[in-house]
């Protein structure tokens, strides 16, 4: 198993995933991927944080037909979902992959999902 | 200084097996030059996302017009309207007293890649253009209490204004059920909710002086803000974006400034309908209605709005979009658009946003 990309997320031993991003105390703002300068403010006094796992469903959809570059599974979710604590809109793969069984606000957790080639990624349940 | 609309000329949009770049913005060049009466021209800018290295050099070559300053501007779905920027900005300045400004584009079919995205994103599904802009309009239908059926109703109004354009790559009336029935996408858009990325040349000749009777009265280009999740940057992450203002609004209360006027004084749009949510999205954030009210402004101004087809019917060559907008606005404010006619025009607003971000608002008068 390989991560889609470094620096993303730290893969657990037990298969879990915790995404990696920065928080700048100066602007008061989270960000995702992890960058050595706030992308909201400019500032440099970028802390390194685990994300958390817990979030709200905040816009989705799904994509019927694969993208370019993509060789996943087709449909699948794709949205944001607000993480809780952090007030962060996260870009993400979804689980549920049929838009009418989802709900603006509904309570979503981060998992770790496979794709071809046993590379992990991570998704939202 | 006055800087006006000496001639336009545009290749249709479409696909065109065998006819390159090249041979479009030729055909493009020649029509606005002739317009213009053949002035000497001291430079030229050439808007164009995929065309490669030296597209407009290209041009000019095959008609023995180079020598003059050639730029070649990418700024993605604005990147004519950049080019009108730049070509304005030089003429005000002094520099020239007359420019070239064109687009050609041949894009890739399918679903657009774009080098924007690094590879891991299109391999892990983050880069799915269409799916964005669902997402982009599932907010807004949310928070502008729309729903499909507006969408839908977008695309009816701007399909028949289509058919009148011969420039235009669909010219079939549509309807709403019809519009309904064509496959989902990504939920809440259906495939004729979406513009067809295709072929096509705009050129604009730009001159110091206000004999032509149209006036380029401000062209303004805007990068985003950093901040929200769902704008034209596509991050993988955002901010709370309530506060931000977009792209497109810093262009066009530049332009407003730059000319002058305010939304209340426009009388026809051009704006980027990329998908049926965007253009609903452009009439708050050209401040031609309160958020919220777009249902109102389709009922009301609808007509005024895209009159040429918009890219839902002439389909979205990048690099001449703009241009484009801006040769139906000139046809439009010249009385010359024949059936697609909005009576009186006397100030025209064009607007693209995209990929970047990049929002470019270009006002013309007469």
């Amino acid at each position: 198993m390989k991560a889609i990309h470094d620096g993303l997320f730290d893969l657990n031993d037990d298969g879990t995933i915790d995404l990696v991003g920065g928080y700048s105390p100066g602007s008061g703002h989270y960000h995702f991927p992890l960058l050595d300068t706030c992308p909201y403010s400019g500032a440099t006094d970028i802390e390194r944080v685990t994300l958390s796992r817990a979030g709200a469903l905040w816009a989705w959809t799904a994509v019927t037909a694969a993208p370019p570059g993509y060789e996943g599974p087709v449909p699948y979710g794709f949205g944001v979902v607000e993480l809780t604590r952090e007030r962060l809109h996260i870009v993400t793969r979804l689980v549920e992959s049929d838009p009418g069984r989802l709900e603006f606000g509904q309570p979503m957790t981060l998992v770790a999902d496979s794709l071809p080639g046993e590379v992990v990624t991570w998704a939202f349940r | 200084m006055n800087v006006e609309i000496a001639g336009v000329g545009i290749h249709p949009f479409g696909r065109f097996e065998g006819v390159t770049n090249t041979d479009m913005g030729v055909h493009a060049v020649r029509c606005a030059l002739a317009e213009a009466g053949d002035p000497p021209f001291q430079a030229a800018f050439c808007g164009t996302a995929y065309g490669g290295v030296a597209s407009g050099h290209k041009v000019l070559g095959a008609i023995a017009k180079t020598g003059v300053p050639i730029v070649d501007v990418e700024a993605g779905c604005a990147s004519g309207g950049a080019a009108l920027q730049l070509a304005a900005g030089a003429i005000r300045a002094g520099q020239y007293e007359c420019a070239l400004v064109f687009g050609v584009e041949k894009m890739p079919k399918g679903i657009i890649r774009s080098s924007f995205f690094e590879p891991w994103r299109e391999e892990g599904g983050l880069a799915a253009t269409p799916a964005y802009f669902a997402l982009r309009a599932q907010r807004l239908l949310r928070e502008a209490g729309l729903t499909k059926d507006h969408l839908a109703h977008v695309v009816v109004k701007n399909r028949r204004h289509g058919v009148h354009n011969p420039n235009a790559m669909f010219r079939k009336e549509v309807t709403v059920d019809e519009v309904l029935a064509s496959r989902v996408v990504s939920e809440p858009l259906h495939l004729w909710m979406l513009c067809s990325p295709n072929e096509g040349a705009a050129a604009v000749v730009l001159r110091r002086g206000s004999g032509s009777g149209v006036t380029l009265a401000s062209a303004r280009l805007r990068s985003h803000l950093p901040g929200s999740v769902l704008g034209e940057a596509t991050p993988l992450a955002g901010i709370d974006d309530a506060d931000i203002t977009p792209p497109s609004t810093l262009a066009v209360d530049d332009a407003y400034a730059e000319a002058g006027i305010g939304p209340d004084d426009v009388d026809v749009v051009e704006c980027q309908d990329t998908d049926a949510a965007r253009e609903l999205l452009a009439y708050q954030e050209l401040r031609l209605c309160a958020p919220g009210d777009q249902a109102k402004v389709l009922v009301e101004r609808g007509d005024t709005i895209n009159p040429s087809g918009g890219l839902l019917s002439k389909g979205e060559p990048l690099g001449a979009s703009g241009l484009g907008q801006v040769v139906e606005l000139v046809h439009q404010l010249r009385g010359e658009a024949g059936p697609r006619q909005v009576e009186n025009a006397r100030v025209g607003l064009a607007h693209t946003v995209g990929r970047g971000a990049n929002a470019c608002c270009v006002i013309v008068t007469r």
